[in-house]
């Protein structure tokens, strides 16, 4: 029976879908729950701190240097229509802190440093790192996945924030330096209207979030990657996919409640 | 003789009702090296996984040191494994760690050593493997006979009372083969522990192991010392021995008949 067969394909992966977001759940409180050790030995969070953070550092400060140009050159273009050239300082900063910042610093974190993630777990777990460290009596999850799952959060709002000051700093070099809006109103401007508070912190707060969701992804994937060359690949692709889709998901969601009335 | 280290009581184990270990017993002595030996697929790195508390058996009960394994918690079964070590197929070396950390891990992880101490340590194990000289290097520059050697130094780094041995022949030349099969003797005798060897390569094993077990289908089809084993006249030893192509291990999978699936049936 066609229906019957249907519906039971349909059954089977609700349960297989419902079985992973419990085991998900799992993981991530059982990474709560064993992250004593990474913060006892914190040189492990520093370690790890380097490979997704200090490694995706050109990659952010390139990109946060093109946007914050691009910005500078659309926002005169906008501004120049209404006379409003002087509040570009604004437009670049605001644009950057709330929303430019921690989303995409979040997609390139995702890419460079959540597949990474990904994939090197799914490799250990298939050459049998995994299984040799359980056999060494070693937690993994406390040795290998809570270091990582920390680094990745304290890095996100540090690489927001520098992704956010090199666009700045772009949006200056062709707004002020090529283009010639006076920088006396670009800085001033940008200083009126930036809060430290509604602005700064709510973004650090975003990238916060967008870190904690990126590295949960990729950790998890790797880790229930199945120990093939097949398996790791797709890992690799379902943390970019899913990350960015949490990434754009959670933006939305926190924008409503940040400034909602704003 | 005294009380076995490992004790296997009627095991039983299957994957989703697919039965792979039918009322296995075994028992494993101090000091002796022991051979698990049979083709692929008879259910020997099941029964691997079964001593190292892997998994549990689905009926009867392996005892490590009197205690059964399958009651173990998991803080129980951590003490149990701080005991014991296990040398991977290939190695399973940390590839993120250079080979002098990958020896000194479990000693970081486990003991309060100060570094001086395992700087000694790491390098006396690395030496007994005829390895000192590799501790800058990474896993990845290593061959795959000094990686299964420096994956052995790994093993022996808390001299362990139990060692289990997952097909430490796999892959290796003539010449790294000899050397494994000799560390593993070497080291049994001279920390005084238990080696478990699940290996397929007879020739090596029957070298340097005190007792074998064949398995076959999941159960123990024959066992006995190196000698008796060559002296056996049993027909799955035999073929196993000799590498017959067939024999009660057939070169055929089963099949319908071949005239029918050639299609020339009268």
């Amino acid at each position: 029976m066609p229906v019957a067969k249907s519906l039971k394909t349909i059954g089977r992966r609700v349960i297989n879908a419902v079985w992973r977001i419990g085991y998900a759940a799992r993981f991530f409180a059982m990474t709560l729950f064993y992250s004593g050790t990474s913060f006892r030995r914190f040189r492990l969070i520093v370690k790890e701190m380097f490979s997704s953070g200090v490694m995706s550092l050109i990659i952010i400060l390139v990109a946060g240097m093109f946007v914050g140009m691009v910005l500078g050159l659309q926002g005169f273009e906008t501004l120049k229509r209404y006379g409003s050239e002087s509040a570009l300082g604004s437009l670049v900063a605001l644009s950057l802190v709330r929303e430019l910042g921690p989303v995409l610093a979040a997609l390139l974190f995702a890419s460079r440093a959540g597949s990474a993630m990904t994939a090197e777990i799914g490799l250990m777990k298939a050459t049998e790192q995994i299984a040799a460290m359980e056999m060494m009596a070693v937690n993994p999850i406390a040795r290998v996945v809570a270091p990582r799952f920390w680094a990745g959060v304290i890095s996100m709002p540090l690489l927001a924030a520098l992704f956010s000051a090199m666009g700045v700093f772009g949006g200056y070099v062709v707004g002020v330096v090529v283009i010639g809006v006076d920088e006396g109103s670009f800085w001033s401007q940008m200083q009126a209207s930036v809060d430290f508070q509604h602005d700064v912190l709510n973004g650090v707060l975003k990238s916060f979030v967008f870190g904690l969701a990126v590295t949960a992804i990729a950790l998890f994937e790797g880790y229930d990657a199945p120990p093939t060359a097949e398996g790791v690949s797709g890992a690799t692709t379902r943390t970019v996919v899913q990350s960015s889709l949490a990434i754009l998901m959670l933006d939305f969601i926190l924008t409503a409640f940040m400034f909602q009335g704003a | 003789m005294s009380a076995p280290l490992v004790e296997v009581r009627d095991v039983n184990f299957a994957y989703d009702n697919r039965p792979i270990l039918k009322g296995i017993n075994m028992s494993f002595h101090k000091g002796k090296v022991i051979a698990i030996m049979g083709g692929s697929g008879c259910g020997k790195t099941t029964l691997f996984r079964l001593i190292g508390g892997a998994l549990k058996p689905t009926r009867g009960e392996i005892r490590i040191d009197g205690k059964a394994t399958h009651e173990l918690d998991q803080q129980g079964l951590y003490e149990m494994r701080r005991k014991m070590g296990v040398l991977f197929q290939f190695g399973a070396l940390f590839t993120d760690m250079s080979v002098f950390d990958n020896v000194a891990f479990q000693m970081r992880e486990h003991t309060n050593l100060p570094e001086e101490v395992i700087r000694d340590l790491v390098m006396m194990k690395l030496h007994a493997v005829g390895l000192r000289g590799t501790h800058d290097l990474m896993p990845a520059e290593l061959s795959g006979g000094m990686a299964r050697r420096v994956a052995l130094a790994r093993t022996v780094a808390l001299d362990p009372t139990l060692i289990l041995y997952d097909e430490p022949f796999a892959g290796l030349d003539p010449i790294s083969l000899t050397v494994v099969g000799q560390l593993i003797r070497k080291l049994n005798d001279a920390l005084g522990t238990t080696s478990v060897v699940v290996t397929h390569d007879v020739q090596e094993s029957l070298k340097i192991v005190d007792y074998i077990y064949f398995i076959a289908d999941g159960v123990i089809v024959a066992e006995g010392t190196p000698d008796e084993i060559h002296a056996s006249d049993k027909p799955f030893v035999h073929q196993f021995v000799h590498g017959e192509m067939d024999g009660p291990v057939p070169f055929h999978y089963p099949g319908g008949d071949y005239r029918t699936d050639l299609g020339v049936s009268a």
